[in-house]
């Protein structure tokens, strides 16, 4: 399989992606100019970041090694947070991120005269999810899940969350402190980031909580989409009841917003300066591209078309700054 | 008491049965040491018998020829284990000659003072400080400091401070298990020091220190927490080509694998973890023969 994949892509690259390919993959999908020009590329391109946007950065960094094979591309795994620390110190080109950049990390990157562009990548959408045994909750309330997860909540049984459900006790289960997972959903459900009640099962990786959850009749857990439809035969997600009314987590929801609140747009941030590098370039070109296939392809949910032309378009004119931030829009974003 | 004592029979049945009583627990114990010992060997049974069931029919050329891959049929370990075989032998190149000279310098040449048994309790806290933190200072001295970044040279160099207090302890027990005598035979027909330890300790202790130093490397080899904290990558798809690239490494490998939703690269993480093991016995192996030549001889 992949003797005959990567020369097959790499020898479209270097046709120039024609319009006779007669079969689209990801690498002609990329098919500009640029693209005859990848093949003799050198150099390096560094990305960092969140553990979330990992699995997209190393499938495009996977797929661009097969048309740019003299790039050095290498993903790391610092979290959200650390890989902005290595970002802000210029040991990365590029940072990927759960969550928009925090203003405190904006103003040391201002400090640090590192300019950059945020281009939104993908969708995840936040499951909220229960034990299979679980037939009682049929759907849960923001205000519901609010009540479970803030940090002064009284809740220990499924009947403090609503009358009707078992007296039985609740165990919860979550990604740790770390995450930008965390950060979300504690954001969006109690309000301020980091804010939790402590006493759940946190970690970091999210195999272990689905093996918790899966494991405990009297659970609930949230995490990653990708984790929920990867295990949905040992798992079942609970219909959130937001502004949209009571929706479950799905491609198609996850895609048109009606999956609120905990629907959330991934990023990856690149340095301005890096930029000038006609590798790194090329690479953001590529992920730019190639992100809508690559996205769903490791459990993602790809953006609307619009939203990646609004990101080229950043690109193109090198519009830095953060424009998804304190509740603005991705229409803002493509707009901009 | 004393009646049954008059009595010679009663006497010899009451030492028959402390004897009894005294065979009956080195019994025992004997056995509850064997059961300890083995139930040791059945938990590393268990693991190696899931680990093979699980990974083995991922195992094969492919697997060790290619590049980490979103695609569990065309993900491999090449990286990974080059990255590894670098990380050590930079690691062996740095620790080896700084980890045994200062060994032969305390057991030979250092004057039993204070600053000398300040040294040695020194060293041997280090060896238990945990790994994390040499992680730590690795990154602010090699990475940040002097500017090493993420190569496998900074790596290499983290690594080594955390081995160097092993293989320092384990040196200096195989100089100080060199009889006395054969030092004092050669001060005696007129040797120096250096020809003492030269052509006498050193050649006497050699396989003591390498099987101490191979022990040390295999620590190395499986750790990850120091690798992270100095930002070796989760993903390279190439071999580093010198000392300054970056690199990643099995660990590191294995456990990006078992930290993903799919559970066919769980399966890929036990194929990880035998190659993995596979380098490992192999440097034991290497511990083993070198100890069997030197005490042959």
């Amino acid at each position: 399989m992949r003797k005959i994949f990567i020369p097959a892509l790499f020898a479209l690259a270097l046709t120039g992606c024609g319009d006779s390919a007669p079969e689209k993959s990801a690498a002609s999908e990329a098919g500009n100019s640029d693209q005859a020009g990848s093949a003799v590329l050198t150099g390096k391109v560094r990305l960092d970041g969140s553990s979330t946007v990992f699995p997209i950065s190393e499938a495009i960094a996977e797929e661009f090694g097969a048309v740019a094979p003299k790039v050095r591309v290498t993903v790391g795994v610092s979290g959200t947070g650390g890989g902005f620390k290595k970002f802000i110190n210029q040991e990365t080109d590029i940072s990927d991120a759960s969550r928009p950049i925090k203003d405190s990390e904006h103003d040391k990157a201002t400090a640090a005269g590192v300019d950059f562009i945020e281009l939104p990548v993908a969708y995840d959408g936040i499951s909220v999810v229960l034990n299979l045994e679980n037939d009682w909750v049929d759907h849960l309330t923001v205000e519901e899940l609010n009540k479970i997860w803030a940090p002064d909540s009284t809740v220990t049984t499924w009947k403090d969350v609503r009358d009707g459900w078992p007296d039985e006790p609740i165990r919860l289960y979550g990604p740790g402190t770390d995450s930008g997972t965390f950060d979300y959903f504690t954001g969006v459900i109690n309000g301020k980031e980091q804010a939790s009640r402590g006493d759940f099962t946190a970690s970091e990786d999210d195999n272990v909580l689905v093996q918790g959850i899966s494991g405990d009749k009297y659970s609930l857990g949230y995490f990653g989409f990708a984790y929920y439809i990867e295990n949905q035969d040992k798992l079942r997600a609970a219909p959130i009841e937001g502004p949209n009314g009571i929706v479950s987590p799905t491609e198609v929801t996850i895609n048109d917003g009606t999956y609120a609140p905990l629907s959330r747009p991934i990023f990856i941030y690149v340095n301005v300066a890096a930029l000038d590098k006609p590798e790194v370039a090329a690479f953001i070109d590529f992920y730019l591209e190639t992100a809508p296939k690559i996205a769903s392809e490791v459990g993602y949910i790809p953006m609307p078309e619009s939203v990646y032309d609004g990101a080229k378009n950043r690109v193109k004119n090198r519009i830095t700054g953060s424009a998804y931030n304190k509740g603005a829009t991705l229409e803002r974003l493509v707009t901009h | 008491m004393t009646l049954a004592n008059d009595n010679p029979a009663n006497q010899q049945a009451a030492a028959a049965a402390r004897l009894k009583r005294r065979h009956l627990v080195s019994w025992a114990f004997e056995k509850a040491c064997l059961t300890l010992t083995l139930s040791a060997v059945v938990v590393l049974g268990i693991l190696l018998w899931q680990v093979f069931s699980d990974g083995i029919h991922w195992l094969d050329l492919q697997f060790l020829q290619s590049f980490p891959s979103r695609f569990v049929e065309k993900a491999g370990v090449k990286s990974a284990l080059y990255g590894t075989l670098w990380l050590v032998s930079l690691t062996a190149l740095i620790s080896l000659p700084i980890g045994v000279l200062g060994a032969i310098y305390l057991e030979e040449y250092a004057p039993t003072s204070r600053l000398t048994r300040i040294i040695e309790i020194n060293i041997a806290n280090l060896a238990g400080v945990p790994s994390i933190v040499y992680g730590i200072l690795g990154l602010a001295i090699f990475v940040r400091f002097m500017g090493l970044e993420r190569s496998v040279l900074a790596g290499a160099m983290t690594m080594s401070l955390l081995i160097l207090p092993v293989i320092v302890i384990s040196a200096k027990e195989a100089i100080r298990a060199v009889p006395s005598s054969i030092r004092l035979a050669a001060f005696a027909v007129g040797a120096t020091q250096w020809q003492v330890v030269r052509a006498h300790v050193l050649p006497e202790a050699l396989p003591g220190i390498l099987t101490g130093v191979i022990l040390a490397l295999s620590r190395a080899i499986g750790e990850t927490a120091p690798l992270i904290m100095i930002g070796a990558l989760t993903y390279v798809a190439f071999i580093p080509e010198g000392p300054m690239d970056e690199f990643t490494a099995l660990p590191i490998q294995i456990f990006n694998w078992t930290s993903r939703p799919q559970a066919e690269f769980h399966e890929l993480a036990a194929a990880g973890i035998i190659v993995l093991l596979a380098v490992l016995l192999t440097m034991n192996a290497v511990a083993v023969y070198i100890r069997y030549r030197g005490t042959r001889r």
